[in-house]
């Protein structure tokens, strides 16, 4: 029996469970079978497309969230140090806060980050940590080499002439890290370093050089 | 709020959102490959509940271990469904509820927007002008394993015929398959999601 004509009944699931086991291991170590499970999984992926048939009641998708959420563990939650943070109130505000000891700081970021892709990497990245914020307005995922996306929850879209801007605190001073104009994922635009802190103020269109309104939620990586 | 807002994001950067414990990503998800994995699930299975617990304890599957998707591999609502039917199968295998009528005119999806059942229409008819080029035997195969849970090895004792003969079908029928969806398999109807930017 040739083993490649598996990866047909594989991707079908139509092996025995030993088969389908003894078929996993050989995929492991043969690339020319991996390539024909990836064309065939794209066959029967357009299989189930074609399925048709009636839709689900829709109390099953509250029972999956349900269930989900009843199970969420990976992600770190945020524990109020010994020098709370709250809402900062100005610039000055920042500094002092940056004063009692928020951290070393950020150095651009070389590459270019833009859309989507970037988002899948920082997102996707498997050495990404997850922090959340305070109320749960949002979760900071930061990589280890610095970059960072907030995924932010809570808040309503950004007003006709402003925009949400990101902040990264660095040697006392807020650093411009990004703008967004409503919930959903945004990338920073600068590295962050372990342990530094993130806010988000809503600010003119455009973003300013430092932050002039009360932060909404602040988080940090650690 | 934000799972509206997540709707610019690929599915692929919605599984890796998945795997941040984000869950109005796999809200996101659900509503949509639900509709699609409840039906492929229902076509399996042929009973409601049970449809259900295949449906679910696939996403569920998807919450725990969305990580360790590869999107270099598959597209992820195409591995989503992966996760559903594998489930589907195994349930109809443990219950011993499989049905034998190879293929039965299902029910058009009652719910989604027009443009939605357009498409999803029309990847149907694609599907099964492809099915019908294949050789009687080859579609048989495919069918009675994809759609109704059989392993190659029941086949084989069903059908009367040695196991290698199946397991040549299965395989040359795939790949006639393959062949005949040949770039619509890359640039399925019910891809809504192209990489946008956000700003």
């Amino acid at each position: 029996m040739d083993l490649h004509e598996l990866t047909a009944g594989y991707a079908l699931d139509a092996l025995d469970p030993a088969e389908r086991v003894a078929h996993e291991e050989h995929l492991s170590s043969c690339e020319r079978c991996r390539e024909d499970l990836q064309a065939f999984w794209q066959v029967s992926g357009a299989l189930a497309h074609a399925t048709g048939g009636p839709m689900p009641p829709a109390s099953l998708r509250g029972r999956i969230l349900e269930q989900a959420r009843s199970e969420r563990s990976n992600v770190v939650p945020f524990r109020r140090r010994r020098f709370v943070a709250p809402a900062l109130s100005s610039a000055a505000a920042v500094a002092a806060v940056a004063a009692i000891g928020l951290g070393l700081w950020a150095t651009s970021l070389s590459r270019d980050l833009d859309g989507a892709e970037s988002e899948l990497a920082v997102l996707g990245d498997p050495t990404a940590r997850t922090y959340e914020s305070a109320s749960g307005e949002a979760n900071l995922v930061v990589t280890a080499s610095g970059e960072a996306a907030l995924v932010v929850r809570t808040l309503a879209p950004a007003p006709a002439g402003k925009d949400y801007e990101i902040w990264i605190f660095e040697n006392g001073v807020a650093r411009r890290a990004g703008l967004f104009e409503r919930p959903g994922v945004a990338l920073l635009t600068r590295r962050l370093e372990p342990g530094q802190s993130v806010a988000v103020t809503l600010e003119v269109d455009g973003g300013v050089d430092a932050p002039t309104r009360a932060a909404l939620f602040t988080t940090s990586s650690a | 709020m934000l799972r509206r807002d997540l709707a610019h994001l690929s599915d692929e950067a919605l599984v890796a959102l998945v795997s941040r414990s984000e869950e109005s990503a796999l809200a996101e998800l659900y509503d949509r490959v639900g509709g699609i994995a409840y039906g492929l699930a229902f076509r399996i299975l042929r009973d409601e509940s049970l449809a259900e617990d295949a449906v679910q304890d696939a996403f569920l599957d998807l919450w725990r271990s969305a990580g360790s998707f590869i999107p270099e591999r598959a597209k992820a609502s195409t591995w989503i469904l992966t996760l559903v039917h594998r489930r589907a199968v195994d349930l109809v295998r443990r219950e011993q509820r499989r049905r034998t009528e190879p293929l039965e005119n299902a029910p058009e999806p009652t719910e989604g927007s027009a443009e939605e059942a357009a498409w999803l229409r029309l990847d149907r008819e694609r599907v099964q002008s492809a099915l019908a080029k294949l050789p009687d035997q080859q579609r048989e195969a495919i069918e009675l394993a994809y759609y109704g849970g059989y392993s190659q090895s029941e086949l084989a004792e069903r059908l009367g015929e040695p196991l290698g003969t199946i397991k040549s079908r299965m395989f040359s029928g795939l790949s006639r398959l393959r062949e005949l969806l040949g770039n619509g398999l890359e640039s399925s109807g019910t891809e809504r999601t192209p990489w946008t930017s956000t700003s």
